[in-house]
């Protein structure tokens, strides 16, 4: 009946295991705290006027009538935020020769896409503030918009920012190997242009903020739905010139982030702006048509790409050209770079090959800014590698498993460095394809697809193999210039009644920070999980550090918890020596008892130390000063990032009649090293190729040839819904790294990164019998019918 | 007030009473012709469980139960639901009918952001108070209202699936 015991079976062992999160009972019962709930005293709500330009002079503007509305408190344009906020610019130093126009919370003199803030209203209630809107003119003055990719390259056309020679915002190569040469003496080559749909990630929960300012104190507080209070506290107190320790952010609750976020966005430190000069509290809420027209978007990217390959099915070398329009600035602090930069980083990463070269070019144009949102670059880079793997695999006549077999790198070869300059620690994609194999029941499925063909249904099996960066170093942003930290803060205490308090500079936003974290400090230090508290998102109370994004929060976060418990558990084992007169390696702690190391016999509560130390500290011994309250920091070191791997597969049915297609059902093996919690880790990755479906299905923000978003309500925009959505099989492969003592990796944008490609390749794979191929996300029923010469 | 013009404040100043049964107690309150029921619920009455995600009937997260019914409460007008009873998720977490309903959720961990967790507890609700026993597709197809962003949806209908399961099993349902 007994299973053999595991490293769950000892005492408080939870880091792999399977808990609910402590803090979701409050979501589930109307409790949570998310900043559009929030009301402040004297509290008043901004309203936006938008441009209904995508490129236009502003000649004039109005607000003579608003003002007088009853209820309006303030009506202010660019020039009076312009006199209190200093411009930023979404440039890093590490892009070399990369440009972007300074910015403004509201524009002075130019609006530069349709939907961008240029008055706020700040009023009683938001319904007044709208009201106001509709009184204020302003005459613009047309001018050429630049919305195609292509025209924005054209040499002495419209261009977005005056003064600039063109509309690149930036452009890298990267060369290494023998290119040329691996095609010239190539067996086969294929080739093919990809275009990807923008989208964007409509959080549930749109952009939410409530700024308040008080004059008294020249003290800034804000309430920010973001998953980055600390890089807001730098921004808020260098823009508004408000010394750092007199700014404080909270994030709160936040109904949904996946990277949108974290971003400056103009309505945000207008609100800032909006507070300073009333002296009140000033709230702002996106409505949902205002998220689809000024949130960022993603992946607006149009790819060249070409393999070689020998006749075996070798795969000899890649050559890429990635077009990425990304609206009419680059985005700050992170840029609208990073995405195309990723993009040419991790072309190929899965496979063994040395020959690659890539030239990515970005470029402005008439839209919303795009930056960084979940899996950022990675679904363009997998689509792309693993289409053109595909298509190899059918010149050459292997199996997509085989030739994948065949060319990925060894699991026993690693450390590796890709010919694009990542290096890999240790992956394990040839353990991955055979789970996935196995899991997917791939030669029935194969047998089940010949027979209904037979039949005339068109089922498509696709894989597509991934490598996801994780837990960066500050190679990310530190290095270019950004003020956004790559470590990690915690302050652990052991409070007077025997209780853990963890401040932690990780934040929140529904994956299980708080739960995971708690897991971690019970563990190491030996207590129940319910007697931790952890604290996160508000720079007052917390440490600075990097806090939730680009899957960093288990990696850099967890082991922050760690290390810092076991700090804290070595200082209260000093005291309980001391009481004891044992030495501290002679005592442990399970269950919140000092025990015995090697008996396990009980000694002494945990609480009763807590409570000598804090109340009877007279019975110590002279000059002891116990230390039950630690802080501790962790910066990542070693690899510069924790690479993880995975593939997955997708099993779909196309309608040849209708163009519909249905996933049928998903599969997934991840190695994110270290497990801390499994179910929270399948919920990450269920969440992220639910994601993902939604772009290779279904969402793209359309544009009209002036520049005008076509969909922007969530009855046009498509997201998945849970009819559309198949149910997900997961598999684990665990390759901690060695780098920290937790081993974990991040595991948030696994899913996201390749389950547009598996379907890509699925898709393809169901139209082989007409001769058919797709080559552009999101396919639509349009699209197949196209390819099918059917529409 | 000498010398203030009155006329001003004609518009800000227009309300009508309302009269409901929120969450099992009258209450009654003044609204704007054009405030809806979600903006009353949240504002008004403070039940800010109920949320508005799309402010066009789209996304489900602004689901509460009226007269017995899963409602968009931002697709009414406030005025409209004069003498309705409402249940919030607030007033069905105290009354206890979703507590295994929510029970699951958490065990499962069938919600991440929990933004759209109290409209899909009403339309779970709803789909259960008809269906005592729903296949896995029809659960699908239920939820279709409700969008969620983070969780895939997958531990959401298993949640479900598990709670009709076991009222039946319990003998109670419908």
């Amino acid at each position: 009946m007994s299973a053999p015991l595991t490293s769950l079976d000892r005492p408080n062992s939870y880091i792999g295991r399977s808990v609910p999160r402590p803090n979701a009972k409050r979501l589930l019962v109307g409790r949570g705290r998310y900043v559009s709930d929030l009301r402040l005293p004297r509290m008043l709500d901004a309203a936006f006027l938008r441009s209904p330009h995508a490129h236009a002079k502003i000649v004039a503007i109005n607000t003579e009538q608003a003002r007088a509305l009853e209820g309006v408190h303030l009506v202010a344009t660019g020039e009076d935020l312009a006199k209190i906020c200093t411009p930023w610019t979404g440039t890093l130093d590490h892009f070399k020769g990369m440009t972007s126009a300074p910015q403004l919370p509201l524009p002075l003199d130019r609006v530069v896409w349709a939907g961008q803030a240029v008055v706020a209203v700040v009023a009683e209630s938001r319904a007044i503030a709208e009201d106001a809107l509709e009184l204020i003119e302003i005459d613009y003055e047309d001018l050429p918009v630049v919305v195609d990719i292509d025209r924005a390259r054209e040499a002495g056309g419209p261009l977005i920012n005056p003064g600039s020679v063109n509309n690149t915002c930036f452009r890298a190569q990267l060369d290494n190997g023998a290119v040329d040469d691996a095609f010239a003496h190539a067996a086969h080559v294929v080739e093919e242009e990809f275009s990807f749909g923008r989208h964007t990630a409509v959080t549930l929960e749109p952009r939410a903020i409530v700024s308040d300012y008080d004059p008294a104190a020249d003290a800034l507080t804000v309430h920010h739905a973001t998953q980055t209070p600390y890089q807001f506290q730098d921004l808020y107190s260098r823009h508004y010139g408000i010394p750092e320790a007199r700014v404080r952010v909270i994030a709160t609750d936040i109904g949904g982030s996946f990277g949108m976020k974290l971003h400056v966005y103009h309505e945000d430190m207008a609100v800032v702006g909006l507070s300073i000069l009333l002296g009140r509290p000033v709230k702002y809420v996106a409505d949902r048509i205002e998220s689809f027209v000024s949130d960022i978007h993603a992946r607006d990217h149009r790819v060249r790409a070409r393999m070689a390959l020998d006749a075996k099915g070798e795969i000899l070398a890649m050559d890429v050209l990635d077009l990425t329009a990304i609206g009419a600035f680059s985005t700050y602090p992170r840029t609208s770079v990073v995405e195309g930069n990723q993009v040419i980083r991790l072309m190929g990463a899965p496979y063994r090959f040395k020959n690659y070269r890539a030239t990515l070019e970005v470029i402005f144009q008439n839209k919303v800014q795009t930056s960084q949102y979940r899996a950022v670059g990675h679904p363009i880079a997998c689509a792309v590698t693993e289409r053109l793997v595909d298509m190899a695999a059918a010149k050459v006549g292997l199996d997509p498993f085989a030739i994948r077999a065949q060319n990925v790198i060894a699991d026993d070869a690693y450390p590796q460095t890709s010919p694009t300059g990542y290096r890999f620690e240790a992956l394990s994609h040839q353990a991955c394809l055979k789970r996935l194999h196995e899991m997917m029941g791939y030669e029935a499925l194969r047998a089940e697809q010949a027979d209904l063909r037979e039949r005339g249904i068109y089922r498509g099996i696709g894989i597509a193999a991934f490598v996801e960066i994780t837990n960066p170093s500050p190679a990310f942003y530190g290095v270019g210039g950004a003020r956004i930290s790559s470590q990690d803060g915690a302050i652990l205490s052991l409070t007077p009644s025997g209780e853990i308090r963890c401040l932690i500079s990780v934040t929140e936003q529904g994956q299980g920070t708080e739960a995971i974290i708690s897991q971690i400090v019970a563990d190491q230090l030996g207590l129940a999980q319910e007697h931790v508290k952890v604290i996160t998102g508000d720079t007052e109370v917390t440490p600075h550090g990097g806090a939730t994004w680009a899957c960093r929060g288990a990696g850099i976060g967890g082991e922050t918890a760690l290390q810092a418990t076991r700090v804290l558990k070595r200082n209260i084992l000093e005291i309980a020596a001391l009481i004891l007169q044992e030495q501290p390696s002679a005592l442990d702690i399970i269950d919140g008892e000092v025990v015995d190391a090697v008996t396990r016999n009980q000694r002494m509560p945990i609480s009763e130390i807590a409570r000598i130390a804090y109340f009877r500290s007279d019975t110590l011994p002279p000059g002891t000063q116990a230390q039950l309250t630690v802080s501790h920091h962790f910066a990542p070191q070693g690899y510069p990032f924790a690479f993880t791997n995975g593939i997955q597969g997708c099993s779909l049915e196309v309608d040849v009649e209708t163009g519909f297609i249905k996933v049928l059902k998903h599969f997934i093996v991840e190695d994110c090293g270290r497990v801390i919690n499994p179910m929270l880790v399948d919920e990450q990755l269920r969440g992220g190729i639910v994601q993902g479906l939604g772009a290779a299905l279904f969402e793209e923000c359309r544009y009209s040839e002036t520049g005008q978003l076509m969909n922007g309500s969530l009855a046009d925009y498509l997201v998945p819904m849970p009819m559309e959505m198949p149910d997900i099989v997961i598999g684990h492969v665990e390759t901690p790294t060695a780098d920290t003592v937790l081993g974990a990796k991040g595991v948030g944008e696994a899913g996201t990164a390749a389950a547009s490609a598996c379907v890509l390749n699925a898709v393809n794979d169901a139209l082989t019998p007409f001769g058919a191929t797709i080559n552009s996300i999101p396919i639509t029923p349009t699209k197949v019918l196209k390819a099918l010469k059917r529409f | 007030m000498s010398g203030f013009d009155e006329t001003l404040l004609d518009d800000a100043d227009e309300t009508v009473r309302v009269r409901f049964v929120v969450n099992g107690r009258k209450v009654a309150c003044e609204v704007a012709p054009r405030e809806t029921l979600v903006d009353c619920l949240r504002n008004a009455l403070e039940l800010t469980g109920t949320h508005a995600g799309c402010e066009m009937g789209a996304c489900g997260a602004c689901l509460v139960q009226l007269d017995g019914r899963a409602v968009h409460s931002c697709l009414m007008f406030a005025v409209q639901a004069d003498g309705a009873k409402i249940n919030t998720i607030e007033g069905l977490t105290e009354s206890g009918v979703i507590a295994d309903l929510q029970a699951e959720f958490h065990h499962r961990n069938a919600l991440q952001c929990g933004f759209c967790t109290p409209g899909m507890l009403v339309n779970a609700h709803e789909l259960l108070s008809q269906i005592a026993r729903p296949s896995r597709d029809e659960i699908r197809d239920a939820l279709s209202g409700n969008y969620c962003r983070c969780t895939g949806y997958e531990a959401i209908v298993d949640a479900i699936d598990a709670v009709a399961k076991a009222r039946k099993e319990s003998g109670g349902g419908t």
